[in-house]
C-alpha cells in the first residue's frame, strides 16, 4: 500500500493534464478559491490609493457662502468663488428677462433646467432658471459647460454669455443656444437668507 | 540578430565579473558590434535624438525640483526665484522648457521618419506601438509640466484637458472631479500633476528599454526598406553609428542651444507669466505648440463628446498603422503614390497645427474640418486601398546593392567600404 498511494496521484495528474473537461477536483476548487481571495484582496488595497484622489475632508468643507447682494442695481452683476470657481449672481434688467422669456423651449439646444434646486428633469424656462418668485435675479456658476472656461457675461448673440475658448453662445438665462457646450450652465443650491443676502451652497 | 555574446573580457576583474553578471556583453552586442544596416541615413540619427533628450529632461528636471515649490501660492514666485535668484536658474529652466519642445520635434520627426519608411510593418509592429506608448506618456508629461509654473495657460490648460473627461457619458463629471481632487483645478490637481510629472519619465525610460530591446531582435529598418540579407549589408555600431548619430545630435544641440539663448520663450506663451486666476479665462487660449493638431481636431467637432473622441482617435489610429497599410513594400522610395500622400500627410498635419493656434472662427473652423476629415481619410482609406492598386518601383536585390550599385555585391575581398562586422 505504501506505493501504490504515489502511483495512483501520478495517474489523477495525467487524467487531468489530458481531460482539461474532466470532474473538477478539490485542488481546483481551492486553486480558484484562493485566487479570488486573493483578487478581492489586491483590490481592497488598491481602493485608498484610488480614492485618496477625490475631495478632500478640507475641499468638502467649502461647500457654502454668504453673498450681500443689496447693492447691487438692474444691470449689474457681481462674481463670488465657490467651491474654487465663480458663481454670478446677476440683477437682470427688463430687457434681458423679456428675452429670455421669449425663447421657446424648442429653440434651446438643452431643455433642462439643470437647476439643483429643482427638478432633475424641469424645463429649462426662464422661470425654473431664474430665482424662484424674484425673476430679476439670476444665480449661475459661470463655468461653460464644454471645457470649463470663463465665458463673458453680456456679450454674444444673445447678449448673455459667450464663451471665448471654443464659441459656445448663451442667452441672458444663461441656457446653451449655439456652439460645441452640450448644457446650460449650472444653477447652484442657494437660498435668500433676506432680500439682501444669499446663500449660495 | 543578436546572437551569442562576442565580448570576451581580458581583465581578470571584468572576466570575474561578467561571470556573475553578463552586462558587459549586454552593452558589447548592443551598442558596439550590434549590426545596423550600412545604408542609415540622418533620419536615423532621431533615435539617438531622442535618448539624450530624454536623459537631458530628467538631469534639468531633476535640478529644478530642487527649487520649486509645488504649491498654488508659492509655485508661481518658485518659479521666478528660479529664473532670477538661483545659480543658472534662468539657464536650467530654459534648458528644460525648451527642451520639451525640441523633444517633440524630435519625436515627430522620428514618426513621420517610421511613416515614410514602412518602418511600422512586420516585423516591427510591437516596435511601432511601444513608440505609440512613449508618445501618449511624453503628451502626459507635457502637458502636466505646462501646469507646475501656475500661470494663465497653465491654470486653463490644465481646465480645458481635464474637462475632456467629462464628456464621458454618465461617470464623466466623477472622473473629473476625481482627477481634480476638488470642484476645480487648485492645489490638489497642482500637487498631483507635480508628482506625476516626476515619475512618468521614468516609466518613460521603462518603455525606452523595451523599444530598444523591440528595435534589437528584427535590427533597425533602412531607407530602401529591404531586409538585411548578409553581414555584407551591415556595420557594427560603433564606430560607424556612434559617430554619425554624434554628428546628428550636434547639429540639433545648435538649433536647441539657439533657442535656448537667443528665442527661450518663442515656443511658449506670454500669458503664462501671468499667475493663474481661476476667476479670468485668456481671451485665447492655446495648448503647447505641440498639441496644436490634435487641439484643432478637437474643435473642429461641433460636439463636445464628438470631439474628444476624434481627438483621441486622431492618436489611436496610430496604433493601426501596422494593420492599414496593406502594402508589401516598405520604404515610400519605391512607392512613386504613396511618397505624394505621405507629403500631404506632413502638409496637412502642420496644416492643422496653424489652425489649432487661431481663434475658432469663421473660415478656420471650416479649413479645420476639411484637414481634419482628410487626416482620418489618409489613414482610414488611403492606407488600406493604395496597398492594393498602387504599382511599386523595383526593389534592389539587397542593401549593398543599392548602395554600391548592380554587380558590387560580389566584391567581397578587399573591398574597403564594406568591413566585416566582427
Amino acid at each position: 500500500m505504501t506505493t501504490a498511494a504515489p502511483a495512483s496521484e501520478d495517474y489523477e495528474g495525467i487524467i487531468l493534464a489530458e481531460n482539461a473537461t474532466a470532474e473538477p477536483t478539490r485542488r481546483d476548487f481551492l486553486y480558484i478559491a484562493t485566487g479570488a481571495v486573493g483578487a478581492v484582496g489586491v483590490a481592497a488595497a488598491v481602493w485608498p490609493f484610488i480614492n485618496q484622489m477625490n475631495p478632500d475632508a478640507s475641499a468638502l468643507a467649502l461647500a457654502s457662502t454668504e453673498v450681500d447682494i443689496g447693492a447691487l442695481q438692474p444691470g449689474d452683476s457681481l462674481t463670488v468663488k465657490w467651491r474654487g470657481k465663480p458663481v454670478v449672481v446677476r440683477n437682470r434688467t427688463q430687457k434681458e428677462i423679456d428675452d429670455a422669456k421669449a425663447a421657446s423651449l424648442s429653440d434651446l439646444k438643452d431643455p433642462v433646467a439643470r437647476n439643483a434646486n429643482l427638478q432633475l428633469d424641469a424645463p429649462a424656462t426662464d422661470a425654473n432658471r431664474a430665482a424662484a418668485g424674484k425673476e430679476n435675479w439670476f444665480v449661475m456658476v459661470n463655468v461653460c459647460t464644454h471645457l470649463g472656461c470663463i465665458p463673458l457675461g453680456q456679450s454674444g448673440e444673445y447678449n448673455g454669455w459667450f464663451c471665448p475658448c471654443h464659441g459656445s453662445v448663451y442667452d441672458t438665462a444663461g441656457r446653451i443656444r449655439s456652439g460645441p457646450a452640450p448644457e446650460n450652465m449650472a444653477v447652484p443650491v442657494y437660498s435668500f437668507l433676506s432680500d439682501t443676502k444669499i446663500k449660495i451652497g | 540578430m543578436s546572437g551569442p555574446s562576442s565580448y570576451q573580457p581580458q581583465n581578470a576583474f571584468l572576466k570575474w565579473f561578467e561571470a556573475r553578471l553578463p552586462i558587459g556583453g549586454l552593452i558589447h552586442s548592443s551598442f558596439i558590434v550590434f549590426p545596423n544596416p550600412r545604408n542609415l541615413n540622418y533620419w536615423w540619427t532621431f533615435g539617438g535624438i531622442l535618448a539624450f533628450m530624454l536623459v537631458a529632461q530628467i538631469v534639468t528636471g531633476v535640478v529644478l525640483v530642487m527649487h520649486y515649490t509645488p504649491h498654488t501660492s508659492l509655485a508661481f514666485s518658485s518659479v521666478e526665484g528660479i529664473m532670477r535668484d538661483v545659480n543658472y536658474g534662468w539657464l536650467l529652466r530654459y534648458l528644460h522648457a525648451n527642451g520639451a519642445s525640441m523633444f517633440f520635434i524630435a519625436v515627430y520627426v522620428h514618426i513621420f521618419r517610421g511613416l515614410y519608411y514602412g518602418s511600422y510593418k512586420a516585423p516591427r509592429e510591437v516596435l511601432w506601438i511601444l513608440g505609440m506608448i512613449i508618445f501618449l506618456l511624453m503628451m502626459a508629461t507635457g502637458f502636466m509640466g505646462y501646469v507646475l509654473p501656475w500661470g494663465q495657460m497653465s491654470f486653463w490648460g490644465a481646465t480645458v484637458i481635464t474637462n475632456l473627461f467629462s464628456a464621458i457619458p454618465i461617470v464623466g463629471e466623477t472622473i473629473v472631479t476625481w482627477l481634480w481632487g476638488g470642484f476645480s483645478v487648485d492645489n490638489p490637481t497642482l500637487n498631483r500633476f507635480f508628482s506625476l510629472h516626476y515619475l512618468l519619465p521614468f516609466m518613460i525610460a521603462g518603455v525606452v528599454v523595451l523599444h530598444i530591446w523591440a528595435l534589437h531582435i528584427p535590427g533597425s529598418n533602412n531607407p530602401t526598406g529591404v531586409s538585411v540579407k548578409s553581414s555584407q549589408d551591415t556595420l557594427p555600431f560603433h564606430p560607424y553609428f556612434t559617430v554619425k548619430d554624434a554628428l546628428g545630435l550636434v547639429v540639433f544641440l545648435i538649433v536647441y542651444m539657439w533657442f535656448v539663448f537667443y528665442l527661450p520663450n518663442f515656443m511658449g506663451h506670454p500669458d503664462n507669466y501671468t499667475p493663474a486666476n481661476p476667476l479670468v479665462t485668456p481671451a485665447h487660449i492655446v495648448p503647447e505648440w505641440y498639441f496644436l493638431p490634435f487641439y484643432a481636431i478637437l474643435r473642429s467637432i461641433p460636439d463636445k463628446l464628438g470631439g474628444v473622441i476624434a481627438m483621441f482617435g486622431a492618436i489611436a489610429v496610430l496604433f493601426v498603422v501596422p494593420w492599414l497599410d496593406t502594402s508589401k513594400v516598405r520604404s515610400a522610395n519605391f512607392r512613386p503614390l504613396y511618397r505624394q500622400f505621405f507629403w500631404i500627410l506632413v502638409i496637412v498635419s502642420i496644416g492643422l497645427g496653424y489652425l489649432g493656434s487661431r481663434p475658432a472662427e469663421g473660415g478656420y473652423v471650416i479649413a479645420s474640418r476639411i484637414l481634419t476629415v482628410y487626416y482620418f481619410f489618409h489613414f482610414l482609406v488611403i492606407l488600406p486601398l493604395l496597398g492594393l492598386f498602387e504599382k511599386p518601383k523595383p526593389l534592389p536585390a539587397s542593401i549593398t546593392e543599392s548602395v554600391l550599385g548592380k554587380g558590387a555585391a560580389n566584391v567581397t575581398a578587399g573591398a574597403p567600404a564594406a568591413p566585416q562586422s566582427k
